[in-house]
């Protein structure tokens, strides 16, 4: 069962990041699998979103190196790529904790940022378009088609032109992850999708990441709190506590490994059994 | 009543000018949130690079109207290509080494930028005035009035309507690059969040660069019907022509391209009422003025959407 290992799509390769004194990540090294839904997971400030960030040119890695595999064979060390290469070439998308939407912008026009690069290489970098000539209208259409695709998987299609700060916040959320697929990423890294979302909106993005997952060979690395979500959905879940890997396995053997539920309930290792006695596990 | 409306006419002709130099403020401004000081001076390089052109052509008045019309149109390609290069320089020099430095120190090297434009013209140029014969003269008569006093001509001359109609499809195709390329989404995108639009792929230093290239291709436009206009260049037209198209800029919402000719129209049409009905001396003033009042009305500008404090 350990099939990340041997086709994986992203590797972190002994990553360390230290902020000043402080070590957010220490030494830690995983694998995601292609194809697969992973999830990383652990209590507050175990460095998880570090890890994102990292692995999205946010932050450059003090030590280690995180290594991009592409379907075609082409391998990127991300750490070394400015951050719109990332998506642009090594085809990295990624959505945040926080909404980060272009509010002002309609959701049309959201999604159509994401396909920046085919544009403008489709419009002779601005000229062609300006006149309307040259492929350019085909490759606008096409991504208007790729865009209203998305919308109309995440249920979003009828506020198409609507300025996307007009949206519920599950709303948002969905168009955070439509805009992120409308990069046709290999890997999509998802910070905390499910928070804030009541349950219906919460089996809704199962569904749609499943989606995503089976339907565009997409792999998905996504932090999430909500445990439900995690078993639920992830092939894949890697434990962190306080910048360290601390389980890597399936859901099940995760679940059932001691030294993650003494993290998740604060106590030492060998003091598990008699917690899980007290708590009824 | 006939005197207004040439007053309107010589305005709005002023504010054309003013509008598309005051386009490249509010863009650099929308995108990094900077004024870039040294716009002015990059109109002034434009209108310089347009005289040696006209020059280097041989362009006179003399020149028959179909050849003229398209040396012109030469002379603005040209001016309009090196004077985006300049553009683009001073970004690459003076701002991009800086972008996440703190708030003033680009405000700073713009003061600065702004100053070497204007000292190594003076060098490179003189510091004397540049006469340019007119090369497009004649009017069109548009109605006569005769009162027993004398007779009252209202008339547009060629050169305002090369200027306008000029402008106004600048700005038709310019609102199409904004809104409907994809260069345009990617600048708006990199206007409300930039690190985000980064990580979707667009490359923020050249969508960066390419708004300083657009801001100063305009103000060659606009140096260019500046030297047609008056006729007279010098090294120190881009500061006075800059600040007042800063103030359009503001007065129209800055950050806001129909604001910017809005702002520049109106700053325009104050100087010519004011200097036809009152006093030529003090055009500036009001212009100043109406700013100042405006902006304690509506701090946003007219056109500006009100700045919401982030949290």
């Amino acid at each position: 069962m350990t099939h990340w290992n041997d086709d994986a799509v992203l590797r972190i390769e002994r990553v360390t990041m230290r902020f000043g004194g402080l070590v957010a990540v220490n030494d830690l090294s995983f694998n995601v699998g292609r194809g697969d839904i992973t999830a990383l997971i652990g209590p507050n400030g175990a460095g998880k979103t570090t890890v994102f960030n990292c692995a999205t040119g946010f932050y450059k890695p003090t030590e280690g190196r995180i290594v991009m595999m592409r379907k075609a064979g082409e391998h990127f060390l991300l750490e070394r790529m400015p951050d719109f290469k990332i998506s642009a070439r090594a085809g990295v998308a990624r959505t945040f904790q926080n909404i980060r939407l272009f509010g002002g912008m309609t959701l049309l026009e959201n999604l159509m940022v994401a396909q920046h690069n085919p544009l403008m290489v489709a419009s002779n970098f601005t000229v062609g378009g300006l006149l309307g000539i040259g492929g350019f209208r085909k490759a606008e259409a096409e991504a208007v088609d790729r865009a209203r695709y998305w919308l109309d998987r995440t249920s979003l299609l009828d506020r198409a032109d609507d300025p996307a700060a007009d949206l519920p916040y599950g709303a948002q959320r969905r168009l955070e992850i439509a805009r992120a697929m409308c990069t046709s990423p290999e890997l999509l890294c998802l910070d905390e999708p499910a928070a804030g979302l009541n349950p219906r909106e919460s089996a809704e993005l199962n569904t749609l990441l499943h989606f995503i997952r089976d339907e565009h060979a997409t792999s998905v690395l996504l932090i999430e709190h909500d445990m439900s979500v995690v078993m639920e959905i992830s092939d894949h879940v890697i434990v962190l506590d306080y910048g360290e890997k601390i389980s890597d396995g399936t859901p099940d053997e995760v679940k059932n490994d001691p030294k993650v539920i003494a993290a998740y309930l604060g106590v030492a290792d060998d003091e598990v059994d008699q917690v899980e006695e007290e708590v009824g596990l | 009543m006939d005197y207004f409306i040439q007053q309107l006419i010589n305005g709005v002709t002023l504010g054309s000018i003013y509008g598309l130099i005051a386009i490249g403020y509010t863009m650099v401004y929308g995108i990094i949130g900077m004024i870039n000081f040294a716009h002015g001076d990059i109109f002034m390089v434009g209108a310089f690079i347009a005289l040696i052109v006209v020059i280097a052509l041989g362009i006179t008045a003399a020149t028959p109207l179909l050849l003229l019309i398209l040396a012109l149109v030469l002379v603005l390609v040209i001016a309009m290509a090196l004077t985006a290069v300049w553009g683009w320089t001073v970004e690459r020099i003076a701002y991009r080494p800086l972008r996440g430095s703190f708030r003033l120190a680009p405000l700073i090297t713009a003061i600065g930028a702004s100053i070497a434009l204007q000292n190594f013209v003076q060098i490179s140029q003189g510091a004397r005035n540049k006469p340019l014969q007119p090369l497009i003269s004649g009017n069109f008569k548009l109605w006569e009035t005769v009162t027993p006093e004398g007779s009252f001509v209202v008339q547009i001359s060629y050169m305002q309507i090369l200027i306008i109609v000029t402008t106004l499809a600048l700005m038709v195709g310019f609102t199409m690059l904004i809104n409907k390329t994809s260069l345009g989404r990617a600048q708006r995108a990199c206007e409300q969040d930039r690190k985000m639009a980064s990580l979707l792929g667009v490359n923020v230093d050249r969508t960066i660069s390419l708004t300083f290239v657009m801001g100063a291709a305009l103000a060659a436009v606009a140096g260019l019907m500046f030297l047609l206009y008056y006729g007279v260049i010098d090294f120190y037209i881009g500061f006075l022509a800059g600040v007042k198209a800063f103030t359009a800029a503001v007065l129209g919402g800055i950050g806001s391209l129909p604001g910017a000719m809005l702002g520049g129209l109106l700053i325009g049409l104050i100087e010519t009422f004011w200097s036809g009905y009152f006093s030529l001396e003090y055009k500036d003033v009001a212009a100043f003025s109406i700013l100042a009042i405006v902006l304690i009305f509506m701090p946003e500008g007219l056109l500006g959407k009100p700045e919401v404090e982030k949290v």
